[in-house]
């Protein structure tokens, strides 16, 4: 299909859904992802019957937990889409990140790079 | 088992505020099965108190360890190398857990990140519920493996009051009425005829009533 989307989408392959559990959407942030997106198959076609209905329902809880600790809950989405929808998929890509543009990066990278900064002013200072 | 719930984040959060080397303990027995603090809820927590104070600029360093259990001592013992490394100790373990780490090293604070709720069951993943308060007298001989004790709001012992409607208790509209259960129960076994026994007065000096419990077997004792 050559459908080109986003290069700065990283894809972490996982053979379902359900086997993203809460702490794996939590340490993607505090790896300085600006935005995570869960790519499910369809409800009523998983492969092990439940998976990507567990998975929406740990979404759910993740949001909370980054809303919570200041993250913010809509910087992690789940779509549900079949393995044969190349389309859908480019798309929601550049949805996705068109989104999470709007929203700016990750907080604790900002937080970081002011650090950085501060001691790279400091060490020039200091020079 | 001991069913508990974690505490509001942001409570957890503002009783951490003085402090930057937090322990973060867990337990692997009963904390753990009701989904609340055993090793997997510790790492989503402590994921949590990093980003946050990531995001606030405030530095903290996080150590995790869920214990087998934390209400034995050869199992708090094995904290000694570490603890003092630490400003604080944050527990996820039940209320008693959190007391017994805390009366082993008085020179270090364990702040509790849960509240321990009740005695209970898992109905279904995910759901658990009260079934015991551990009053030290049991009667579910009497009542055929129903806790009037416990699930009756009054803890009444011969019969349902009159806020019992329909199968339901007055006091939340999800909750069975504990003596109607009993008496399906015994209609279910055949043995109506026992509801009519009056059960006598309770000796509550064995339940909290008589203060904090202990339990001795001389013949245990090391």
């Amino acid at each position: 299909m050559r459908l080109e989307y986003p290069s700065n989408i990283k894809i972490v392959k996982v053979p379902c859904t359900g086997r993203v559990d809460i702490i794996h959407m939590l340490e993607a942030f505090e790896g300085g992802a600006d935005g995570v997106c869960l790519v499910g198959c369809l409800e009523g076609d998983c492969h092990f019957l439940t998976g990507n209905i567990r998975a929406r329902k740990r979404v759910e809880y993740a949001k909370q937990l980054l809303e919570e600790s200041g993250i913010g809950k809509d910087r992690l989405v789940m779509y549900n889409l079949s393995a044969a929808e190349g389309q859908r998929f480019a798309q929601i890509a550049r949805e996705m990140t068109e989104k999470i543009r709007g929203l700016g990066p990750n907080p604790i990278k900002a937080v970081i790079s002011r650090q950085q900064t501060a001691e790279t002013k400091r060490l020039y200072a200091d020079s | 088992m001991i069913v508990a719930d974690r505490k509001p984040f942001q409570e957890i959060i503002e009783m951490l505020a003085p402090y930057s080397r937090i322990l973060l303990l867990g337990c692997n027995e009963c904390v753990t099965v009701c989904a609340v603090g055993g090793a997997k809820e510790v790492a989503v927590l402590a994921s949590e108190i990093r980003l946050r104070r990531a995001k606030e600029g405030i530095p903290v360093e996080i150590k995790e360890v869920t214990l087998e259990r934390n209400c034995d001592p050869e199992y708090v013992e094995t904290l000694q190398p570490f603890i003092n490394d630490f400003d604080v100790a944050l527990s996820m373990a039940c209320g008693c857990g959190i007391q017994f780490v805390g009366e082993r090293y008085r020179n270090r604070i364990v702040l509790p990140a849960v509240n321990t709720t009740f005695y209970g069951v898992t109905e279904q993943h995910g759901v658990w519920a009260e079934r015991c308060q551990g009053c030290g007298n049991c009667v579910l001989d009497r009542t055929l493996g129903i806790c009037p004790v416990t699930r009756c709001a009054k803890s009444l012992f011969n019969g349902p009051c009159g806020g019992s409607q329909g199968g339901v208790c007055e006091v939340n509209k999800e909750t069975p009425c504990a003596w109607q259960l009993i008496v399906d129960r015994y209609k279910e076994m055949g043995v109506l005829d026992r509801y009519l026994e009056i059960q006598p007065v309770k000796d509550w000096s064995v339940s909290r009533d008589g203060g904090p419990r202990k339990r001795i077997r001389e013949d245990l004792k090391i």
